[in-house]
C-alpha cells in the first residue's frame, strides 16, 4: 500500500499527488488530507479511475482509503 | 450526472442571471460582476489611486467575502489557515491584476463580456486557456506553494472583519471615501448598495458551496479530464446570455451586441487582450484559483488568499497610478511593458519554486 500525506496542501496538489502515485499501478493507497475540498476532489478523481474510496475523519483530518 | 454537477450548474445559472440583472439595476455594461474591476474601484475609493473614473467601494466584493464567511461558519467549513508562501502569492496576485486590467476584466467578467456579445473576449479566452496551460506545465513539474498551517480563529476572521469595517464606513461615513462623479466613468455606475451587497452575499455563498472557480474549470478539464467546475463556468455564460437577450428584447437598453466594435469598458487590441489574460491564467494557476475563488477562500479564513487579495488591490493601485491599465482607446505602452515583466516574473517564480522543491527532494 502506498501512503501519502497531503495535509496542508491546497487543490489541485493532493489530486496531482494521488494521480502520480497511481502510475505505480498499486491497488491500494492511503492519503491524508485536511480540508473538505481536497477530500471531495481526491475522492472524485479516484472514483473516476475505477477505485473505491472510504473516508475516516479524526481531528479535522481525513484519511482516504483508496482500493481497486 | 452526479448531484454535485447539478448543484454547480444550478448555482452557475443563478449567478449568471444575477450578473445580468445587476447591469439592468445600474452596474456598468457586461459588468454585473468583475472581481478585478471592483477591487480596482475599491482601491480608488480608498484613495490608493487617483483615476477619477473608477472610484467606488463595491458592495459586491464585501458581499462575496461575507457570503462565503457566513456559509462556511454555518457548514463548519470555516478554517483559519495560512503560511503557504504568502509573499509569492502577493506578487502573483499583483501581476494577475496587471493582466486583468490589460484585458479590462477578470475571468468572471470575461464570461459576462462573451455573454454580452463582446467578441474581443474570445481573444481573452484563448489567452486565458493558454495561460492555464502554461501553469499546468509547472504543476506537472512539481510546482508547489507548500503546506498551510492551522491558525487562530482571530487570524481567519481578520479579513472578513475588515470587509465589515469597509461596509460600515460606506454606509455610515461615506465622506471618508472618494466616489466617481456621475458620468465620470464605470465607477459612477452601480446598483443600489443593498442590492449589490445582497447579490454579493448570494454569489459568495453559492461559490463557497460549489467551489466555483474560473481557472479551476479549465485547469481540471485539461489536467484530470474533470469537468465539474467547467460546468459552472458554462452555466454562468448561458444564463447571462439568455438574460441579456431577454432584457434587450423587453427593455429600452442594449444588453447584447454581437461585435468587436463599440463594446463598453473594452478595447479591440486582440493581441494584448490575449496576452493580458494569458498572464491572468498563468498567475492564477500558480495561485491555485481565480480572483473570485481567492475572495471566497479569504472568507473561509484562508490568510494566504487574503494576502492574494491584497496583492490584487496593490496591483490595481499601481496599474492606475502608473498608467498600466487599458482604456476603451486601447492598451498603453507602459501596460504592455508591465504585462511582459509580469510574464517574466511569473516564469521566474515557477522556475525558482521547482528548483527549490527539487533540492529539498
Amino acid at each position: 500500500m502506498t501512503k501519502l500525506d497531503a495535509c496542508g496542501l491546497s487543490c489541485p496538489e493532493p489530486v496531482i499527488m494521488i494521480s502520480q502515485a497511481m502510475k505505480s499501478g498499486d491497488s491500494e493507497y492511503e492519503i491524508k488530507v485536511d480540508n473538505r475540498v481536497s477530500r471531495e476532489n481526491v475522492t472524485r478523481y479516484a472514483e473516476h479511475q475505477g477505485y473505491t474510496v472510504s473516508v475516516t475523519e479524526s481531528d479535522r483530518e481525513f484519511t482516504l482509503k483508496i482500493t481497486k | 450526472m452526479s448531484k454535485e454537477k447539478w448543484y454547480i450548474i444550478l448555482a452557475g445559472l443563478i449567478i449568471g442571471v444575477i450578473a445580468s440583472v445587476l447591469v439592468l439595476l445600474g452596474n456598468p455594461a457586461n459588468m454585473g460582476f468583475c472581481i478585478a474591476c471592483f477591487i480596482r474601484d475599491t482601491a480608488g475609493s480608498l484613495g490608493l489611486h487617483k483615476a477619477a473614473a473608477v472610484q467606488y467601494v463595491r458592495p459586491e466584493i464585501i458581499g462575496i467575502v461575507l457570503g462565503s464567511f457566513l456559509l462556511s461558519l454555518a457548514k463548519k467549513e470555516f478554517s483559519p489557515r495560512g503560511g503557504s508562501s504568502p509573499m509569492t502569492r502577493l506578487i502573483l496576485g499583483f501581476f494577475a491584476m496587471i493582466g486583468c486590467l490589460m484585458f479590462l476584466g477578470c475571468p468572471f467578467r470575461m464570461i459576462l463580456r462573451l455573454a454580452g456579445g463582446d467578441l474581443n473576449a474570445i481573444l481573452g479566452l484563448v489567452g486565458f486557456a493558454a495561460g492555464i496551460g502554461c501553469g499546468i506545465l509547472y504543476l506537472k513539474r512539481g510546482y508547489s506553494l507548500k503546506r498551510t498551517y492551522r491558525l487562530p480563529a482571530s487570524e481567519g476572521a481578520a479579513f472578513p472583519a475588515t470587509t465589515v469595517a469597509l461596509l460600515v464606513i460606506l454606509l455610515a461615513v461615506p465622506s471618508l471615501l472618494i466616489f466617481s462623479e456621475a458620468g465620470a466613468g464605470p465607477g459612477a455606475k452601480h446598483a443600489a448598495v443593498w442590492i449589490s451587497l445582497l447579490a454579493g452575499l448570494i454569489v459568495g455563498a453559492l461559490a463557497q458551496r460549489t467551489r466555483l472557480c474560473m481557472v479551476g474549470g479549465i485547469r481540471d478539464a485539461i489536467l484530470f479530464k474533470e469537468f465539474k467546475l467547467l460546468l459552472g463556468f458554462v452555466a454562468i455564460f448561458l444564463a447571462a446570455l439568455v438574460t441579456n437577450l431577454i432584457l434587450t428584447a423587453t427593455t429600452d437598453g442594449t444588453y447584447f451586441k454581437l461585435a468587436f466594435e463599440g463594446q463598453a469598458v473594452a478595447h479591440m487590441d486582440g493581441l494584448w487582450n490575449a496576452l493580458g489574460m494569458l498572464l491572468v491564467g498563468f498567475a492564477c494557476v500558480l495561485l491555485g484559483g481565480c480572483p473570485l475563488r481567492q475572495l471566497v477562500l479569504a472568507g473561509e479564513g484562508n490568510s494566504d488568499s487574503a494576502i492574494t487579495v491584497i496583492g490584487l488591490l496593490l496591483g490595481a493601485a499601481f496599474a492606475h497610478n502608473f498608467g498600466l491599465a487599458s482604456s476603451a482607446k486601447g492598451p498603453t505602452d507602459a501596460g504592455k511593458i508591465a504585462v511582459i515583466i509580469g510574464l517574466v516574473i511569473v516564469i521566474i517564480i515557477g522556475e525558482c519554486n521547482i528548483r527549490s522543491n527539487r533540492k529539498k527532494g
